[in-house]
């Protein structure tokens, strides 16, 4: 069985041409990208302006609860059944929104309270404090959302195929079709292998955008989520 | 020059933190808020820069409605600090220094070098600019948070509990050069406090706050300490405001006595009789220890053949001075000395004793006077 995965892994004509695997990782990786990245042009405001005025938090919390109680996968294969298509795209930018959301808002609410309380005693307009103070503190929590979200969509983008748009679901499906079990677990294989990969490229886009005084900080109180200094 | 006319705040859920307080702050002075924890300070400090608007009253600044100005604008122009610093993670120490002139438009580079400056004025080491506020100990966290609430150079400071993070020793240090700068700047500060001591020692005025909101006295330290307004500001103000209260009491009249001598490298041979303590000086006249009466002496004079000496009382500062160097000295003598540390004589309590004893009795003294 692994010397069958092994064989079909190693064999270069399963990695070219317009079926092979790196045709459909480059997909799987576009439509995930797109999927983070277009919940994010919507997440991301929107959880900032939630953390920073504190109006609708209660959205945020029900929303995300609400998200967790759905069955992901089908509702993905339910709107991609439904849709056909590119359209199905839109299913995974809805899968990736939630955590996304969730990821921004809780990193805003964690900013020591007493360094936004200093910026509004100094004179910041509240614009400024949201850019120049929330922000560049809440980007450990935000960008953990956005590994979450990155790694259901991963998951998820297998569906994809389904609906003709291909990925690595499609070597998945087909190997399904034609009895290749071979295939099959190579497929799933290399989609976790894509997922770490994609993951390792977050975590160093985080240490990139995280202020270093944000992590020493994070180091030094033991990473509590609620990120306060410690009393002395 | 802060001035609260009946100001009161009521919170939404009914607590009254602040009851008709009227209180004026002169100009160029460190006024403290102090009173129990609850009693209303933050609340009232908050309100002059309006991070907390009065349910009803006002509150003027250099005889402008704060109200009259937009929020973010008067904040710009007066310094906060607030209680643990509040410094902000993501900058260096530098940086969040800089931040206020940063948004008065001032170029980085300007910012920056006014940064360093005032670092510089609150005693932060220069090797610590480029650190991380977690990188700093609680007493630098403070001198930053000074710092950047003096980066706009605002006529007015409010600071709320500067200090209370920090160990006694490192309070004083800070308390003390607090006091230097004011010396040099002559903000108008109000500072909040529960610490009665740090209210003696910094304040020219001092208002007492009781639970409630409700302004219990408002009087120079050593008239709170002297005349206490009721049984509240009594207990307050604790038990050894006898002993305070010298802090206020000048110390004229004291006239230091004689005491034998000698120098660290000096031999047996340079001894006095040594019937009595002997005080040892550095080369520089400067105190060091004291030699316990008949204490043999080996070869050279040294450091290590001293009994460690009391607290030193400088010529012309408070009584308090006087009598703790003589009450902490071993020899039970207090060593005074000039502004240089130059030894310059010794006294006992019983002098201390005596000269208030006397100015107790003042018609006697004018009587010998006339
Ligand atoms: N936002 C708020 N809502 C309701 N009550 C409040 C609020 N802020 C403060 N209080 C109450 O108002 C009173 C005065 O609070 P304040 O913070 O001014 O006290 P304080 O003298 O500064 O105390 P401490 O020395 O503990 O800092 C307290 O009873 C407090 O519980
Ligand atoms: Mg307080």
């Amino acid at each position: 069985m692994i010397t069958d995965i092994a064989a079909w892994l190693l064999d270069p004509s399963n990695w070219t041409g317009d079926e092979g695997v790196l045709r459909q990782a480059w997909l799987h990786l576009l439509y995930c990208l797109f999927a983070v990245c277009a919940a994010a042009l919507f997440a991301v405001p929107l959880g900032l302006y939630i953390g920073h005025t504190g109006r609708g938090s209660v959205f945020v919390v029900g929303f995300s609860n609400a998200m967790r109680a759905l069955p992901t996968l089908g509702l993905v294969t339910g709107l991609a059944v439904l849709f056909r298509g590119s359209v199905a795209l839109a299913a995974l930018v809805v899968l990736a929104f939630p955590a996304v959301l969730s990821g921004t808002y809780a990193g805003v609410r964690a900013v020591p309270s007493q360094a936004v309380d200093a910026a509004k005693g100094m004179g910041m307009t509240s614009k400024q404090r949201l850019w120049q103070v929330e922000l560049p503190n809440a980007l450990t929590l935000l960008m953990g959302g956005v590994r979450n979200a990155m790694l259901q969509v991963m998951a998820t983008t297998a569906v994809a195929a389904y609906v003709g748009l291909g990925g690595l679901g499609q070597l998945l499906i087909e190997g399904q079709t034609i009895g290749r079990y071979d295939q099959m677990a190579s497929a799933a294989i290399l989609i976790a292998l894509l997922a770490v990969l994609v993951d390792l490229a977050l975590a160093g886009l985080t240490w990139l955008l995280v202020p270093r005084g944000v992590t020493l900080t994070a180091a030094n109180t033991g990473a509590r989520p609620r990120g306060r200094r410690k009393q002395r | 020059m802060i001035e609260f006319r009946s100001v009161r705040k009521q919170y939404d859920d009914g607590t009254v933190a602040v009851q008709e307080l009227s209180l004026t702050v002169p100009v160029g002075t460190i006024t403290v808020l102090v009173g129990p924890s609850g009693c209303g300070k933050t609340t009232l400090l908050r309100m002059v820069n309006r991070m907390i608007e009065p349910s009803s009253g006002t509150v003027l600044v250099d005889g402008d409605d704060v109200r009259d100005s937009d929020p973010a604008g008067l904040r710009r122009g007066i310094g906060y600090v607030i209680q643990q610093a509040g410094l902000f993670p993501h900058r260096t120490v530098r940086d969040n220094v800089a931040t206020v002139p940063r948004l008065f438009g001032h170029s980085r580079r300007d910012a920056r070098r006014r940064a360093e400056g005032l670092l510089e004025r609150v005693g932060l080491p220069a090797e610590l600019r480029k650190r991380y506020p977690v990188q700093l100990s609680g007493g630098q966290q403070q001198r930053v948070g000074v710092a950047r609430a003096l980066a706009a150079d605002p006529p007015v400071l409010l600071m709320d509990e500067p200090f209370s993070a920090v160990d006694p020793v490192v309070r004083e240090g800070l308390q003390d050069e607090l006091l230097r700068l004011q010396g040099e700047l002559g903000k108008t500060v109000l500072f909040v406090t529960h610490d009665i001591d740090e209210a003696v020692k910094l304040g020219e005025n001092v208002a007492v706050l009781r639970q409630g909101g409700y302004l219990a006295q408002y009087a120079p330290p050593e008239q709170l300490l002297a005349e206490p307004a009721d049984d509240f500001v009594t207990s307050f103000v604790g038990r050894d405001r006898g002993y305070r209260r010298l802090s206020f009491v000048d110390s004229d009249g004291l006239v230091p006595g004689p005491v034998d001598t000698v120098r660290i490298g000096d031999t047996s041979a340079d001894v006095p009789s040594q019937a009595e303590w002997v005080l040892v000086l550095d080369p520089h006249d400067r105190p060091r220890g004291w030699l316990p009466p008949g204490a043999p002496i080996h070869g050279q004079l040294t450091e290590d053949q001293l009994i460690a000496g009391g607290s030193l009382h400088t010529s012309g500062a408070p009584l308090r001075g006087a009598l703790d160097a003589a009450l902490s000295a071993p020899s039970g003598l207090g060593v005074v000395v000039d502004e240089d540390g130059v030894h310059l004589g010794v006294v006992t309590a019983r002098q201390v004793l005596d000269i208030l004893e006397s100015r107790r009795h003042p018609a006697v003294t004018e009587g010998a006077v006339q």
